[in-house]
């Protein structure tokens, strides 16, 4: 029998309303060719768990979790935050390193920026394949791009937002529908 | 069969919108009279509580539950902050939805959603001033259905992306 061929997928989790929108995502996807999914979670982030243990409960053999510190914590300075994304990324690098994903699929906010570059770097030097990068914009933005947003628009990332508006403004991004 | 209207804060504090919903008098008097409403349920999150003695309706309660899609399910109104979250929940459900701005927080992206929402035709929004006067609208007013997004237009995306 020919089985399909299986896509090493990595998921950043970002928290509250972006955890509820990438499963949503997830739920319009083929679980049988995106496989392994390896997902992240913010250490501090029982909510994000909690959902992905009920989407998971019946493939739990085709997932993988790592608890990760968070790049920024709502309300935290830009200037402290700068060192919490450094090491963040220092430690995601091995992480990516070792999944050697495919596809990543990341919403924002928080924890996504750095493993986006740590993948990219990896890639450069030849440590891993380069996966393609998919960021989907919350349906929340309407009228702008969120800061996780305008920075993945420098860096080979696929972007779609949920209203049309938007991908008029920002070349970059692609409107394909609305999503969630 | 009476009429409910559910008023859900999230985590946020909004003080303004509980007690204009409870103490304005032109607010009570258009959910009774207008819109027929005999019971108001309130999700109050970190807002203050509410006095709800000598209120001529019955009122109940909270500040949190595991999930509120059980009341916005039950409610013939619901009056919501303008958290995305809610406002899709409320959406989906397909529930008459007035949207009330909280001009203490300054965060502006949540305004958008409520803004464009409108625009289509889905729900109204206001701020807490205007409350009485925008419930007046919802008398035989029918809204435009809102759709869900169909997630498979993202699994159909990936496939041709990958392939």
């Amino acid at each position: 029998m020919n089985q399909k061929k299986t896509i090493p997928t990595l998921i950043v989790l970002g928290s509250g309303g972006h955890t509820t929108e990438m499963f949503r995502l997830l739920s319009g996807t083929d679980m049988n060719v995106y496989k392994p999914r390896y997902y992240t979670i913010a250490s501090t982030d029982k909510m994000s768990a909690t959902k992905m243990n009920e989407f998971e409960q019946n493939t739990l053999k085709d997932m993988n979790v790592s608890f990760i510190n968070r790049s920024r914590h709502v309300g935290q300075s830009y200037f402290s935050s700068i060192f919490t994304t450094l090491l963040a990324f220092f430690t995601v690098i091995p992480l990516v390193y070792r999944i050697k994903p495919k596809l990543i699929l990341v919403n924002g906010p928080g924890t996504c920026i750095p493993i986006v570059i740590a993948s990219l770097l990896l890639s450069i030097f030849f440590l891993i394949d380069r996966p393609k990068i998919v960021f989907v914009e919350s349906i929340c933005r309407v009228e702008s791009l969120s800061l996780t947003g305008k920075i993945l628009q420098y860096l080979p990332v696929h972007i779609l937002v949920q209203w049309p508006q938007l991908s008029k403004l920002y070349p970059k991004t692609q409107y394909i529908g609305r999503l969630v | 069969m009476g009429k409910r209207a559910f008023v859900t804060v999230g985590t946020t504090q909004f003080d303004l919108l509980i007690e204009t919903i409870v103490h304005d008098p032109n607010v009570l008097q258009t959910l009774v009279d207008c819109l027929q409403i005999d019971k108001l349920i309130l999700q109050i999150g970190n807002s203050q509580k509410p006095l709800i003695d000598n209120i001529s309706i019955p009122i109940e309660y909270y500040q949190y539950k595991d999930s509120i899609e059980n009341d916005i399910q039950q409610a013939d109104i619901v009056i919501s902050h303008a958290g995305a979250g809610t406002i899709l929940q409320a959406l989906e459900a397909h529930k008459p939805l007035l949207v009330v701005v909280n001009e203490k927080l300054m965060n502006n992206h949540q305004l958008e959603i409520a803004n464009e929402m409108e625009q289509h035709g889905y729900l109204f929004h206001c701020t807490c001033s205007k409350l009485a006067t925008t419930l007046k609208q919802f008398v035989n007013h029918t809204f435009k259905q809102y759709e869900k997004g169909d997630p498979l237009l993202f699994g159909q995306y990936l496939n041709q992306i990958m392939s």
